[in-house]
Order: C-alpha cells, then sequence, then structure tokens
C-alpha cells in the first residue's frame, strides 16, 4: 500500500467516524423528524444544518467524501471500501480506551474478526484494473 | 419506517458507491495532491455526469440517514448498514470488473461477520 492511500485512508476513517458521532448528536437534539411527510422531512434535514453538531458533521463528512473520491481515481472500490472498516476497530479501541465502556466479549470478537479482515484485504493489490476503462 | 429508511441508506450508498468508483476511473487520479492539481480534478469531476449521478444517490442515502439518526442510536444505525461492505464487494467484481481474489472475499467475510458481531 503506498503512503499516499495510506494517509488518504486514515483522513477517510477518522472524518468519516466523527462527522457520523457530531451528526448523530445534532439529530438527536433536533427531534424525531422521521414521522413527517417527505417535503417537511426534506425542510427539517436542511434546516438542521442551522445546528453547529449538524454543520460540523457535515464538514467532516464533506472532508471524508473528498478523500474517498480521491482514493477511488486509483485504487479498486472493493479495496477501499473493505480497508475502510479498520474505522469500527478505531471506534471500539477508543470507546475502550478513552471513555472507558464496557466492551462485551462478542463485541471484542466482532473488533478482531474486521480487523483480521482489513488486514487480509490490504495485503491485496489496491488497484486491479487499468483506468479510464 | 426504520426498514425503509435503512433500504435507501444501503441502496444509495452502494448506487454512490459504484457510480463514483466508474466516474474516477474513467477520470482518472490527480498528477500530485497539490493544489492546482487538485483544483484541476475537482474541475473534471464537476463535469463528469456519471459523478453527478453518484451526488444524487449519495443525496438520498444522507437524507434517510439523518432521518434515521433523529430517532435512532448512531450505534444501531451505522452498523445495520454492514451489508453493503458485502454487496459493494460483489457488484465491484460483477460490474466494475474488478479483480476481487480468494484473498479479498475472505478479507470481506471477515469484515461482515466482525461488523455483525460489533452490533
Amino acid at each position: 500500500m503506498t503512503f499516499k492511500t495510506k494517509l488518504l485512508l486514515a483522513i477517510v476513517v477518522v472524518a468519516n467516524a466523527a462527522g457520523n458521532l457530531a451528526l448523530g448528536y445534532g439529530m438527536r437534539s433536533r427531534g424525531d423528524i422521521s414521522s413527517l411527510p417527505p417535503i417537511e422531512m426534506l425542510a427539517a434535514g436542511f434546516a438542521s444544518v442551522a445546528s453547529p453538531w449538524v454543520l460540523c458533521g457535515l464538514v467532516l463528512l464533506i472532508a471524508f467524501f473528498s478523500a474517498h473520491t480521491l482514493l477511488l481515481s486509483w485504487a479498486d472500490l472493493s479495496f477501499v471500501v473493505l480497508v475502510s472498516a479498520i474505522g469500527y476497530v478505531l471506534v471500539v479501541v477508543l470507546s475502550a480506551t478513552i471513555l472507558g465502556e464496557h466492551i462485551s466479549a462478542a463485541r471484542w470478537a466482532g473488533t478482531l474478526l474486521i480487523a483480521c479482515g482489513v488486514w487480509i484485504a490490504g495485503s491485496t493489490p489496491e488497484s486491479t484494473v487499468d483506468s479510464t476503462t | 419506517m426504520t426498514a425503509v429508511l435503512l433500504l435507501m441508506v444501503i441502496i444509495g450508498t452502494v448506487c454512490g458507491d459504484l457510480l463514483k468508483a466508474y466516474a474516477m476511473r474513467r477520470q482518472g487520479p490527480p498528477s500530485s495532491l497539490r493544489g492546482r492539481a487538485l483544483r484541476r480534478f475537482a474541475a473534471n469531476a464537476a463535469r463528469n455526469g456519471w459523478f453527478a449521478l453518484s451526488l444524487v444517490a449519495y443525496a438520498m442515502s444522507l437524507l434517510a440517514f439523518m432521518a434515521m439518526l433523529s430517532y435512532e442510536d448512531v450505534s444501531f444505525v451505522v452498523p445495520a448498514t454492514a451489508l453493503t461492505y458485502a454487496v459493494e464487494t460483489l457488484l465491484a467484481a460483477w460490474i466494475l470488473r474488478e479483480k476481487v481474489d480468494g484473498r479479498r472475499w475472505l478479507g470481506a467475510a471477515f469484515v461482515v461477520a466482525g461488523v455483525w458481531l460489533v452490533a
């Protein structure tokens, strides 16, 4: 795996995890919008951007999206998708070490399986097709 | 409602990723990761119809995702989309003609099983 692939994967993983958390926190404070009619749900979704947490989440998700787009210009989708699953491992390890959360044996087993899967997928070539085909 | 929104998130994400991967493969990588090359890369992407279509799919996925987050925990919503790993690997091999070898399939199986356990 090249250095630029590792760098962009790190941005993808961190920005995606942090973006989801910020967006989740912001949307929960906003209240349930899923029971609204579709047009009102759409309007409520756009109006949620006024919340700093939602805005912060969206900015992080834009950073994730940009890094993901760049990666896909030279790496396989199946490679990028699988290797970026390391984000789950990061979230569980940070939850246990920094937040002191109790992680069940099943979650540790799942985390170990994901880490193995990422390691196996990460050992395959990052690109298997020619670009511009 | 949760099942419909979850389906919209999964379909939107899978279609968005496939369309974007196809668009980026046609466009090719930037010559470097510096300002000018990145601006040219972004300008080319903005003119790419496949990339524009991927944005429509992502917008659907994001709105459904935000609607779900308004009443479900992140710890449920994010792992519930684990199925996208298997679906995207399958479709990347089938539609994008990526050479997914045995090792990558094994990695995908481990990731899907792991995400299911973490959920």
